[in-house]
């Protein structure tokens, strides 16, 4: 314990009140503060997608699996993909709804890579609710979902049903002419 | 002590929080003006840090359950993966598993000023005893999370501990295969030593509530072990004691981030960053440093179950410590010849650690084997815990008992205050000085 | 009171530090103590060499990885922050480019998406490092019995670490006469052991046991990209840093963050000290 000499040098503005807010008592206090505040983030991002996770954040996958007029879904970030190679009786039907009048609107060149228009890659999970729609359903040639009804065209946007917006398209790239990368 | 509450609330919110659920009341009486005696030393700081590290081990322990795997086929592999994969995970896990260390450093610490200042006797006897309780479920807590990163060591220290209870007459082999939940240490006993790991702290927790709010009944001991007798030998705890603990917390702080950042295995065992095989029990099955001493004991006895008995006996022993004791002067301060078989206890119980780190049949000091007495060579570990533990239960069972009815203690001072006034540091009231010395 | 606590800081690390200076070996097993090296990645500011890492890398691929899994490891794992081949324009190391050109190198088992038949693909960087044997039962069988370990965590798992790797690596000797070592076993006096079974001569046996690998390495055997001479001490160390690293790969991220938080803590425990004896001024105690 170390000597406290009381009365050596009397401090005219000292009182004995120990609460008194000396500068020293707010620049720890700060501290402390910024201590719990510096060791937050590391418990607040451990629950941020871990490496693994991320790993698997993006994809390759070749085009030459599908075939014209077929549609194959493939698991990316946990949820469906459809990547579509369309036939030209499908661009067609998409190009000409170009102006409709469409809930979400959106041309169909927007929702594809230039130069690629017969390769559609959208993430299979209705606007909705979340249910995967099905293709070959609804008036307008595109998919359906079973769940509430939405109908999707040939471009994959929203005519009909409860669905505020057009199935959405990922980012994707080609890498090559049969190859893209997804995410 | 538990003196009339003094809190006024001052906000219009305040007082209508009082009438509904005083808690800012609670607060203030027991942290705020709770009136603390003003001569505590540094040796008083753990409680705080001990609370601290709970906190800590409870936050990172949710934490790393969020990445864990309690599954033999992906325990060790889900704890890399925090290690490597997670944000921060390696952090998360080092502040864990060093914390464990940390926590069980700070409790030794505060359990060896409990016994020199004498805050186990009258009238804090249940205070102890919950201690003591807290102490036993930190024991349980820590040797079952041991188990789960499925190591080598987790493994086969495992089988080691719970084996011991088949040592137990008639019901022993059914109660270690109930404890298993097989027929041996496997996926069901992982798989529950996780649930209750996660249980016990909150369990502890409860304890801790309990320690405190019988500690603020009689209010806190004092190095002088005398009570307080007036509100001059108090102060408020808040600030004095807030700001005390927390400059001994940020101490020890540094000593928790030097291990957790520079040397995070410094305190394992390498043979646990193997993975569990049933089939291979490694050289040598050590616990962690904490329960060396325990270790040692079990080990001392050639019988497996005293030694079962002598080991829970070495704990059990605490319990009863407040009646054990007669001396009618608290403090060690004023006990010289106490203090120094409290220093020989210390020794002892340091020297069971060593033992109970090597193998019962290395020699003790390096040189001859010496006579063979019994079942081992004279200059062997294991005599050395034999002795060890002797000199454990002697000090509780004989020597305590004895010295309170044989010693003569040294005057201890009449109050709290009265040494203070003889200093030179004097209050300005200036009171006449006693010539009392501090012991 | 300052001193006292001090004291008690110090005792507390002997006291931690203690029991560690333990665990002497049996008296029947035996082993040498490591050579101690000096590595880049030792003490508090150290971190790991980039380049000596990637030859660690290209020895563990070209001889280690024929028997010695490292199922912990992915390719992309090469590639993050603190890796060997992490590059500062490819944050995600799934992009970048070697990190891509080092799993394509490597062939990993898959499934066929289309017929569920097991193939054999090009790796990527999300891929683990795939096992030379299908099984542990498969490593055991065409292995003498024993399955060669998985490295992963390999330097943490041994006394010495990298150290103990070194030493083991660049340890193997002819027996000394007298010593009779059976077939498929090798002499290495830092792999602990009991010789006294093999021992035919006078006094106490050789220090040390057998292991089932056949010495490893041999100087020249993998031809470093970087030019470095492939001597035998150039090829263990390598390795042995790169087992250090694959064991322990946030290392330089924690020594980072460390020295930051113990400067903070040093700064706030000066504040704390100061306010504490601010408070405590005017009470005699």
């Amino acid at each position: 314990m170390a000597d406290t000499v009381v009365g050596a040098n009397p401090d005219p503005h000292a009182s004995d009140d120990p609460n008194r807010r000396d500068f020293i008592h707010i620049a720890a206090g700060v501290a402390a503060v910024g201590l719990v505040g510096g060791l937050a983030w590391p418990f607040i991002d451990q629950m941020n997608p871990a490496g693994d996770t991320l790993a698997l954040a993006s994809i390759e996958f070749d085009l030459s699996k599908v075939v014209e007029g077929q549609q194959v879904v493939v698991k990316w970030r946990g949820k469906p993909l459809f990547v579509r190679y369309r036939t030209p009786k499908e661009i067609e039907e998409a190009i000409r709804d170009d102006h409709a009048d469409l809930r979400d609107p959106a041309t169909d060149e927007s929702r594809h890579k230039p130069g690629k228009a017969q390769y559609l890659v959208l993430i299979g999970v209705c606007t909705h609710l979340g249910c995967v729609p099905n293709f070959g359903g609804g008036e307008y040639g595109g998919w359906l979902c079973p769940c509430h009804g939405s109908v999707y065209d040939t471009s994959g946007r929203i005519r009909k049903g409860p669905a505020p917006l057009n199935l959405a398209v990922p980012d994707y790239s080609f890498l090559s002419d049969a190859k893209i990368k997804v995410g | 002590m538990s003196g009339h509450s003094t809190y006024e609330p001052k906000t219009g919110f305040e007082r209508w929080l009082d009438m509904r659920l005083p808690i800012l009341r609670f607060a203030n009486d027991t942290m705020v003006t709770f009136p603390t005696p003003k001569n505590l030393n540094y040796w008083w700081t753990f409680g705080a840090v001990l609370a601290m590290m709970l906190g800590i081990q409870i936050v990172t322990g949710v934490i790393l359950a969020m990445h864990y795997v309690p599954h033999v086929d992906y325990a060790f592999n889900s704890v890399q993966r925090i290690m490597r994969d997670v944000n921060y995970g390696w952090l998360i896990r080092n502040l864990h598993s060093n914390g464990a260390s940390m926590f069980f450093l700070a409790v030794y610490i505060h359990i060896f000023r409990n016994l020199y200042y004498g805050s186990y006797k009258a009238p804090r006897e249940v205070l102890w005893i919950l201690g003591c309780i807290i102490y036993l479920l930190m024991i349980i807590t820590a040797f079952m999370g041991y188990v789960l990163p499925w190591g080598q060591m987790s493994f086969h220290g495992a089988v080691v501990i719970t084996n011991l209870l088949g040592a137990i007459p008639v019901i022993g082999p059914s109660i270690t295969t109930w404890l298993w939940g097989g027929f041996a240490v496997d996926d069901p006993t992982l798989n529950r030593f996780f649930s209750l790991h996660y249980l016990l702290p909150f369990v502890i927790a409860g304890v801790v509530g309990l320690h405190i709010w019988a500690l603020h009944v009689p209010g806190n001991n004092n190095p002088t072990g005398v009570n307080v007798k007036s509100p001059q030998d108090t102060v408020p705890f808040h600030p004095y004691y807030t700001v005390k603990d927390g400059f001994a917390v940020s101490v020890f702080l540094i000593m928790y981030a030097v291990f957790v950042f520079y040397l995070p295995d410094a305190l394992g065992d390498v043979v646990n960053y193997v993975p569990a095989n049933p089939l291979q029990t490694p050289q040598h099955i050590v616990p962690e440093w904490y329960l060396l001493p325990f270790y040692a004991i079990l080990r001392a006895v050639p019988n497996k179950l005293m030694g079962v008995i002598l080991m829970f006996g070495s704990i059990g022993t605490l319990f009863v410590l407040p009646w054990l004791d007669t001396s009618k002067v608290r403090s060690m301060r004023y006990r010289p010849t106490a203090r120094l078989y409290y220093f020989i206890f210390i020794l002892a119980c340091l020297v069971l650690g060593y033992c109970g780190a090597h193998a019962p049949d290395d020699p003790a000091v390096p040189g001859p084997a010496g006579p063979q007495l019994l079942d081992s060579s004279l200059n062997s570990i294991v005599w050395l815990s034999r002795i060890g533990a002797l000199y454990y239960f002697a000090y509780f069972w004989v020597i305590t008992p004895l010295l309170g009815l044989t010693e003569t203690p040294l005057p201890a001072p009449e109050s709290i205050s009265s040494p203070v006034l003889s200093h030179p540091a004097a209050t300005p009231a200036g009171a006449a000085a006693s010539p009392e010395k501090r012991g | 009171m300052l001193r006292k606590a001090f004291a008690f800081a110090v005792l507390g690390l002997v006291l931690a530090a203690g029991p560690l200076f333990g665990g002497q070996a049996r008296a029947a097993t035996t082993v040498a103590e490591p050579r101690t090296l000096h590595w880049s990645f030792e003490g508090p500011f150290g971190k790991y060499d980039k380049e000596q890492v990637q030859r660690g890398y290209k020895v563990y691929r070209e001889v280690c990885s024929a028997c010695h899994k490292m199922d912990l490891m992915y390719f992309r794992n090469l590639g993050q922050k603190g890796g060997p081949f992490y590059d500062p324009k490819y944050p995600n190391p799934n992009t970048n480019p070697v990190v891509k050109s080092l799993a394509h190198d490597i062939q990993v088992k898959d499934i066929d998406s289309d017929t569920g038949d097991p193939i054999s693909r090009p790796g990527m960087p999300a891929d683990k490092f795939p096992p030379p044997f299908a099984n542990d039962i498969a490593a055991a069988a065409s292995n003498g019995g024993k399955a060669p370990p998985d490295l992963s965590v390999m330097a943490k798992a041994r006394e010495g670490g990298p150290n103990y790797i070194y030493s083991l690596l660049t340890g193997f000797r002819t027996p000394p006469a007298g010593l009779t070592i059976p077939a498929g076993k090798y002499y290495n006096p830092y792999f602990s052991g009991d010789l006294s079974g093999q021992w035919s001569g006078h006094g106490a046996p050789p220090i040390g046991g057998m292991i089932g690998m056949p010495p490893p390495l041999t100087p020249g055997k993998v031809t470093f990209d970087d030019g470095k001479p492939s001597t035998l001490k150039e090829e263990a160390m390598d390795v042995a840093a790169f087992l250090a690293w694959a064991s322990d790969p946030t290392m330089e991220a924690r020594k980072a963050f460390g020295l930051g938080a113990m400067i903070y803590l040093l700064i706030f425990s000066g504040l704390l000290y100061a306010s504490y004896r601010r408070i405590w001024r005017n009470v005699a105690h």
